[in-house]
């Protein structure tokens, strides 16, 4: 099948790549970008084990083709960090323990993401809501939302990237 | 947050903490590699072909038009498997039928359910493969399906596997795979003593185990005869001899290499992909990976059963449980081997009952294969027994906690299946529900309800080996063959460091390869922690004895004048002449060389489990929808090593209860096909759909382990189902039989009730 030059902007590097038209946006990060830390759950949009950001908005990268992103940016669990210092949801997940087998969990901190860059202070409902369209089948989902209010916390404070490396604090 | 109700005296000071898990930053980067996330250079993509019929006889498969796309490297059927024995054979502590279990991974004569494999592929891109696939020509002469143990279990029932045969129906052709009794007392005396007598009648629907990772197998061969499978799996060392058995090769040829696994709930102890993967590489001599698609992993891997079970029970008019009689089917699915006799042993285990019938049949229906799911088979039992319990608590007058405390084993109560129990913390979970803020707290309003149930579960021992390496700057390695699904890792390095008397960030732990480590059994059976950990304890002592030695050099004395306390070793005779396990790693080469620690264990001393959930439902009585307004649950872990991951599994457990509960079922039509076979219509509880969850960690510790560990991965599951029954009939006052509890089902039975009150004057004074 005939492919498709692509250019887009992921993780905030311009990234070039060639896409065939049937490849959903999951299949070009995943097989042909290599970008492999977000989850294949389902293919049909009911599991959010692929969620990214794309122009701002959370979508199932399943259910989006990869010639949909020309000119388009694309964040994924790959760019949440800066460098090697991660940032508070990715920190309040680990101290909250908020991952098991941890296949859920790069769609979770896209999805609770996406939430927190539009509302700074969700009620546990608001997380509950924004994030019934993830799956989780390890946690119950009690930490899960325990780690966004605790994130959210952190980026209230201003506590964000400048706080210390993970070694040794208390989950 | 959790409260823990402590009864241990050991002082910890890694064990109990709560410290960041070792694989953590990998997972919350998207580095951490699972299965589908491997690649090797010259990769082919492996697909399969699927029955679309539920029961059929395979006439014919032509290949060839198949072959001839171009793209496709290799195709494989049935025929290209040898047929391997018709009997069980050990492996590591399970046992497994080779014939059935290659039967499973690719039908021969028959299909006998609808997705079961027929044929697969290899080639250069997943879609000529998925275009291969259509292109491949079966002929079936389709049968009848038989889908449900009543059908099954009919004298006049078409029959699935003709061979199969039971010890009681001699040479009759039979779906029931085994009939299982248990006894003891004299049940007929017993129902004769008691004064309430309640017997029901329950039915649950199969239900998945809903990982979020579907399953993979990346294989390699080689021209020197050794193949390498990559995959997410909960039992490398299961992977490796299922594949060997199936393919007819030796398991000793294999190497499995398990990647993260994205949950399992005991559905990854077995084989789907990983042989066909083998074999496709076998044929092309190129690395071929496979992944399934969600609707391949609801169709052909292994849920688990549903049930039809009846329970009689009968107690004195003070609440002292005289007799009880269970009867259960379960549905084996395509061959046998459903967790029927695990429910016969469960059932009653949180009761000592004097008398006791139990009968427990193996069906097979044309559903996939049932594969383990979380405290196999306990769960539907419970559900049929805890509601029978609520409600003759309920006739007596008592609490049901109260009369679960009564009637409770404790230490020397025999267990239905085996020697009394050793202390076990059935009867302390009850008191911590009792005594938590939540059953004290008042629950108003209408349609809202309060129930509670108990559950059991064995919890498993079997093999690990473990190995703690000592490096030069003082940090330890500990090195075991347990996939990680829930934070065993961070268990494991708990344990090392506890022993080493080192902080927990000197010790890092990694999972490894069938190769680089002696065989270690499933990671399942809720024994990670407590076998695998008890080898590790028993490697970190390792290390501390050689330490010892080489200290004593060091001291110029008898290493058994050396004396070590936290992570110090100093000569009892001179204790200023002391070395930090630090300094000491510097001086190894030495006095001696390398240290590594072994240990190797059959792990003995398992220490069943106990749970008790109380959950507050709303029931929307015009949808029938039941909303999970509160819900605790106190479990026994024996010793909590890290309590965060403790809770977890509690957590996650009873999550997976209540989707069990109200809505998960494998809906099929007449013909057999699954009608839901997508996450949406398999509907698993959502993030707005339950509330928080709160653990009461119990601690009665396991004398069988030397930190107390008794195992925590499955009994949480177990108490929800009934709980939500107790409540939903507190709420609304009807007792629900069948699982799932959803709307439609609940609505109707609110309906019927309504109907009811309307024309019988003794409902409508009830009313
Ligand atoms: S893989 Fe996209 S929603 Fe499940
Ligand atoms: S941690 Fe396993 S699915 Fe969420």
């Amino acid at each position: 099948m005939a492919k498709t030059r692509i250019e887009a902007t992921i993780n905030g590097e311009p990234v070039e790549f060639l896409c065939e038209p049937r490849q959903s946006l999951l299949e070009v990060l995943r097989d042909v970008l290599n970008l492999t830390g977000t989850k294949e759950g389902c293919l049909t949009g009911d599991c959010g084990a692929c969620s990214v950001i794309l122009n701002g908005r959370l979508v199932c990268s399943c259910l989006v083709l990869g010639l949909e992103v020309a000119g388009a940016t694309v964040e994924t669990v790959e760019g949440l960090a800066a460098g090697t210092e991660l940032v508070p949801l990715q920190q309040a997940f680990l101290q909250q323990a908020a991952l098991q087998c941890g296949i859920c969990t790069p769609g979770f901190l896209v999805a609770a993401k996406a939430l927190l860059d539009s509302n700074p202070n969700p009620s546990e409902t608001e997380i509950r809501y924004a994030l019934a369209g993830n799956l989780c089948r390890c946690t119950g989902y009690d930490k899960i939302v325990r780690a966004v209010m605790d994130a959210a916390a952190l980026m209230r404070q201003g506590q964000g990237r400048a706080s210390s490396p993970m070694q040794g604090r208390e989950a | 947050m959790a409260t823990v109700t402590n009864t241990s005296n050991g002082t910890y000071k890694v064990v109990g903490t709560r410290p960041l898990r070792p694989d953590g930053v990998d997972k919350v980067t998207g580095r951490a590699k699972y299965g589908a996330d491997y690649s090797l250079p010259g990769m082919l993509h492996g697909k399969v072909l699927r029955s679309p019929h539920a029961h059929a006889r395979i006439k014919a498969i032509n290949v060839e038009k198949a072959l001839k796309l171009a793209g496709v490297k290799a195709i494989v059927t049935g025929r290209d498997l040898p047929e391997g024995e018709n009997k069980s054979v050990p492996l590591g502590e399970m046992s497994v039928n080779p014939r059935h279990l290659g039967h499973n991974i690719l039908a021969r004569d028959k299909v006998l359910y609808q997705g079961h494999a027929v044929a697969a592929v290899a080639a250069v891109t997943p879609y000529i493969a998925e275009q291969a696939l259509e292109l491949i020509e079966v002929e079936y002469e389709v049968l009848p399906p038989v889908m449900t143990v009543d059908e099954a279990m009919a004298s006049t029932a078409p029959i699935l596997d003709p061979e199969l045969r039971n010890e009681e129906l001699g040479d009759q052709p039979t779906n029931i795979a085994k009939h299982t009794q248990l006894k003891r007392g004299d049940i007929e005396a017993g129902f004769k003593s008691a004064e309430i007598v309640i017997e029901r009648e329950f039915r649950t629907a199969m239900v998945h185990q809903g990982y979020i990772e579907p399953h993979n197998a990346l294989a390699t061969y080689g021209s020197d005869g050794r193949g390498t499978i990559y995959c997410s799996t909960q039992g490398p060392f299961e992977v490796r001899g299922m594949s060997a058995a199936v393919l007819g090769i030796s398991p000793g040829s294999i190497k499995v290499v398990p990647a993260e696994i994205g949950g399992g709930f005991g559905g990854k102890t077995t084989v789907y992909l990983e042989p066909l993967a083998l074999l496709l590489a076998m044929k092309t001599g190129r690395p071929v990976k496979m992944v399934m698609t969600r609707a391949e992993v609801l169709r052909a891997s292994g849920p688990t059963s549903g049930s039809h079970i009846k329970v009689k029970m009968g107690c004195t008019r003070q609440g002292t449980i005289t007799a009880a009689h269970v009867w259960l089917a379960y549905e084996a699915g395509a061959f046998p081997g459903s967790p029927v006799a695990a429910a016969a042993m469960t059932v009653l285990a949180p009761y000592a009952i004097p008398n006791v019938l139990i009968d427990a049949y193996d069906v097979l229906v044309n559903r996939p294969k049932t594969a383990a799911y979380r405290a196999p088979g306990a769960t539907n039992a419970a559900f049929a027994a805890e509601s029978v319990v609520d409600e003759l608590a309920e006739r007596c007058g008592l609490d049901p906690l109260d009369f679960r405390i009564l009637n409770g084993s404790h230490e020397g109560t025999p267990h239905p299946a085996g020697p009394p129990y050793k202390r076990i913390g059935f009867i302390e979970t009850c008191e911590a529900i009792k005594n938590s803020a939540h059953y004290k707290s008042p629950l108003k309003g209408a349609n809202r309800g309060r129930g509670v149930a108990s559950g059991f579960w064995f919890n498993a021992g079997m093999q690990s080996v473990a190995m703690v390496h000592v490096h030069a700057d003082g940090t330890a390695s500990v090195v075991t063959g347990s996939p990680d699904i829930g934070g065993s890792r961070a268990s494991c390095a708990m344990i090392a460091a506890e022993v080493l008397g080192v902080d927990v960030d000197q010790v890092r732990p990694m999972v490894t390869d069938t190769d680089a480590i002696g065989h270690t059994d499933v990671t399942g059976g809720s024994r990670v922690t407590f076998a695998t950990g008890m080898a590790v304890f028993q490697a970190a002592e390792d290390v501390v004895r050689q330490l010892k030695e080489r200290a004593a050099k060091l001291f110029e004395c008898k290493p058994d004048e050396v004396e070590f306390r936290a992570g110090t070793f100093a000569a009892k005779s001179n204790p200023s002449t002391s070395i930090t396990i630090k300094d000491l790693a510097k001086r190894l080469p030495r006095t001696g060389g390398p240290v590594t620690g072994r240990a190797a264990v059959n792990a003995r001393g398992v220490g069943p489990a106990f749970a008790t959930a109380c959950i507050d439902v709303e029931v929307d009585p015009e949808t029938g929808k039941v909303e999970i307004l509160r819900c605790t649950i106190a479990q026994d872990a024996g010793k909590a090593i890290h309590p965060s991951y403790v809770e977890g599994q509690m957590q996650g457990g009873t999550a997976q209860g209540v989707g069990w509960a109200l809505n998960e079922e494998y809906v099929y039509d007449s013909q057999g096909r699954l009608l839901n076979s997508g996450l949406l219509d398999y509907r698993m509880p959502t993030c707005p759909d339950l509330p928080m969850m709160e653990p009461i960690i119990v601690e009665v510790p396991n004398p069988g382990h030397p930190l107390g560990v008794r195992g925590v991965g499955e009994v949480s599951i177990v108490p929800p189902p009934a709980a939500i029954a107790n409540a939903i009939y507190r709420a609304v006052g009807i007792r629900m039989t069948e699982l799932p509890m959803s709307p439609p089902r609940l609505l109707k039975a609110i309906l019927a009730r309504r109907a009811e009150d309307r024309t019988s004057p003794a409902a409508a004074a009830r009313a």
